[in-house]
């Protein structure tokens, strides 16, 4: 199968890149790093509280876009994005857009667990804290508790709450990573392939989190695991090459897939 | 045709890569070549252990050498011979006719040493000594020893026309020569052949006493070296110390985190980025000169003062503090850094409560490089007069006042022989502040990366 005749094809997204109630909606973005363009007139909605999986070969530009839906690659100098992204009706790259304000509504979980290196109670509490969104003590807890609660953590570290977070095992650690970013209240959730550091029994365990979480929150995932896209999205987005070839329900992406490409890629034929 | 390319490819193959064992030149198997070149390698790995232990062991005996002599020469500045005089405070001698407090501070202390001492060492045939004997006699004594009479009645002025034993430090020629060898009656160096027959007698009476030399640690600079002390000394580098760490550990941090964390990155950050490393360079004595030319003659700070000594050796260290904290800074994480901007902190917040924490050990091992540099500077202070000979301890930040280093230059450069000792003294105190500052740096660090 020659796939480059292919990529010369992927001219327009296949499928229904619109969601009835999207949370977000990108439209034709583009974004370079210096003058090299990594991704190319994406255009797509997430889907309110829905979990929508971003899948692809390495080096595609899933994860390059999925940080731009929070501005974090802000931090890069060379980094340029255009297009219209939006939260909600409104332009994340609006110029009076504080990115504070917008990473506090559109919260972010890496790929490899990254707990401040504080005790488990300051890890969860931190955002909270530097939002001010409580001063009192007793609430302060009650967030602690909750947050640690959605992340299925509190009854394993309840009683060592004083202890380091850098102490927990992996799997431990991206739980706490969630509650972390789940103690703020956000209203998206972005992973950027939260589960590949971890071992199976770990990863099933994140990943009944997410299907729990997409109750109250919007999430977009980043996968290499097809099976997890399947398990835990009801959209898939299909990237290749900094484009978006294909997006779909899930079902239908994984069953029926309508580009060639997208059908090579998830029947593991090149990836 | 097909046949042919792959051949091609494989000679070429076997030309180049030889040392396999699919080559058919050679029988032995991979396993048998591995333990070939295992033998080979593992001598080469104790070659290098050997001789890095024996780089260690070759350090620590020089360290143990340099301590070794500067301690053995340093050993007499920590004691003093004294001796006990028979005085009798007579007050026609005194010139005092009561014990007011105001007689007995302007009363002729010399006199009465004199008349005492020379009554104490009549000539064999009784006969009174002759000038030239009493001048030698009275210069077996410090020149200290007046003042300590006049201290010693004015505590207790019921002694007044009375005899009394009194304990006098002995001039620092006798000192040396007692410590050197114990009264025998010989000329020694600036001793003379009568002046060591009196110190017989003087032992033979026990009237001589070796007693540690707490003088050293309270007192400052003097011309005599058996006065002489370091705490002047100590005391303005302490103060220079404490200028020079609460300007450049801010400073520095402060640049470090800006250049690291808020700077853009571009032609003038680098221009500023080489410009600091250039002036981690720059010779100390130019930074004397610029102390001299901008922050005395210019800013009309006063001279000597710990304050100008401070602000020239934090000109010094911050280049130094400057580039170890900006190394500690890009060591931390960038995923810690992500982690905090992805909850929503701000630039500030991120570096304030997660990189400054995390670089703190590595930034705090800077400072105490460059504070323990700046410890042992003494070019740039010469240049702006802290150098001086100073008889006072210094109180304040602006007093006139000298440091460790320069002291042991100035009582290096002193012809006196007892000044040897004190040098050498001087330098296990300045040893001494080094090894408090490291120990102290040690404990913060540890403190640090335990959080």
């Amino acid at each position: 199968m020659n796939n480059l005749n292919i990529e010369e094809e992927i001219t327009e997204t296949v499928g229904n890149i619109y969601a009835e109630n999207a949370k977000m909606s990108i439209r034709s973005a583009d974004v370079f790093y210096g003058d090299k363009q990594a991704i190319h007139n994406v255009s797509l909605d997430l889907a309110k509280n829905q979990v929508t999986a971003l899948i692809g070969p390495s080096g595609c530009g899933k994860s390059t876009f999925l940080r731009c839906l929070n501005r974090m690659n802000d931090t890069i100098d060379i980094c340029r994005v255009t297009g219209q992204l939006m939260l909600d009706g409104e332009d994340i790259y609006a110029k009076d857009l504080d990115p504070v304000l917008l990473r506090a509504r559109v919260g972010m979980v890496f790929q490899k667990p990254n707990p401040f290196p504080k005790s488990i109670y300051d890890n969860v509490a931190y955002g909270a804290r530097i939002h001010g969104l409580t001063n009192n003590k007793a609430e302060l807890d009650e967030i602690v508790e909750t947050s640690l609660q959605k992340a299925g953590l509190f009854n394993e570290v309840k009683d060592r709450l004083n202890d380091p977070g850098t102490g927990l095992s992996g799997g431990q650690q991206q739980r706490l990573c969630i509650a972390r970013t789940i103690a703020v209240s956000p209203e998206v959730i972005l992973m950027d392939e939260p589960a590949s550091a971890l071992d199976p029994i770990a990863t099933a365990i994140i990943e009944e989190l997410i299907d729990e979480l997409k109750e109250k929150y919007t999430i977009a995932i980043v996968t290499h695991s097809m099976q997890q896209a399947a398990r835990v999205s009801q959209h898939t987005a299909y990237f290749h090459l900094g484009k978006l070839v294909e997006m779909g329900k899930t079902e239908d992406i994984f069953t029926r897939p309508s580009h060639k490409l997208t059908e090579n890629y998830i029947t593991g034929r090149f990836g | 045709m097909t046949n042919s390319k792959p051949s091609a490819k494989s000679t070429k193959k076997d030309e180049t890569s030889m040392p396999l064992s699919t080559t058919p030149s050679s029988k032995l198997s991979t396993t048998d070549k591995v333990k070939l070149s295992l033998k080979n390698r593992h001598k080469k790995e104790s070659r290098f252990k050997r001789t890095g232990f024996f780089a260690v062991i070759f350090g620590f005996m020089l360290v143990l050498v340099l301590i070794g002599d500067i301690g053995s020469k340093a050993l007499p500045a920590f004691h003093q011979h004294w001796v006990k005089l028979d005085i009798n405070y007579q007050n026609n001698w005194l010139n005092i006719d009561d014990t007011s407090e105001e007689n007995l501070k302007k009363a002729n202390y010399r006199t009465v040493l004199k008349k005492s001492i020379y009554h104490m060492f009549p000539t064999e045939s009784g006969k009174k000594l002759s000038r030239k004997d009493k001048r030698q006699v009275f210069k077996l004594f410090s020149t200290n020893a007046e003042f300590t009479l006049k201290d010693y009645l004015i505590s207790s002025p019921e002694y007044l026309n009375t005899q009394t034993s009194v304990w006098v430090r002995l001039d620092d020629d006798v000192d040396s020569y007692l410590k050197e060898n114990f009264a025998q009656g010989e000329a020694g160096l600036r001793i003379t052949k009568q002046q060591a027959q009196w110190l017989v007698k003087l032992s033979d009476e026990n009237r001589i006493e070796s007693r540690f030399n707490f003088s050293f640690f309270t007192a400052s600079d003097s011309r005599e070296p058996e006065l002489a002390g370091i705490k002047g000394a100590l005391t303005g580098t302490l103060l220079t110390m404490f200028v020079t760490l609460l300007l450049s550990f801010p400073l520095g941090v402060a640049g470090a985190l800006y250049l690291e964390e808020f700077a853009p990155k571009n032609r003038w950050t680098d221009i500023i980025e080489i410009n600091i490393n250039n002036l981690a360079a720059v010779p100390s004595i130019v930074f004397g000169l610029l102390g001299l030319a901008v922050i005395i003659n210019l800013f009309g700070l006063p001279r000597s003062a710990p304050l100008v000594g401070g602000i020239v050796l934090t000109l010094m260290t911050l280049p130094t503090i400057i580039i170890a904290s900006r190394a500690a800074i890009k060591a931390v994480p960038p995923s810690l850094r992500e982690a905090a901007l992805g909850l929503g902190a701000s630039k500030m917040q991120v570096t304030f409560s997660h990189v400054l924490p995390q670089a703190m050990p590595g930034i705090i091992t800077g400072g105490i490089i460059g504070v323990a540099q700046a410890l042992g500077e003494t070019a740039p202070l010469l240049m702006i007069g802290m150098v001086a000979f100073i008889v006072d301890v210094p109180t304040s930040i602006v007093d006139s006042a000298t440091v460790l280093p320069v002291q042991i230059f100035l009582w290096a450069d002193s012809p006196e022989r007892a000044f040897l000792a004190k040098t050498s003294a001087a330098i296990l105190v300045l040893l001494a502040l080094l090894l408090v500052i490291n120990v102290t740096a040690t404990m913060l660090r540890t403190k640090f990366e335990k959080k």
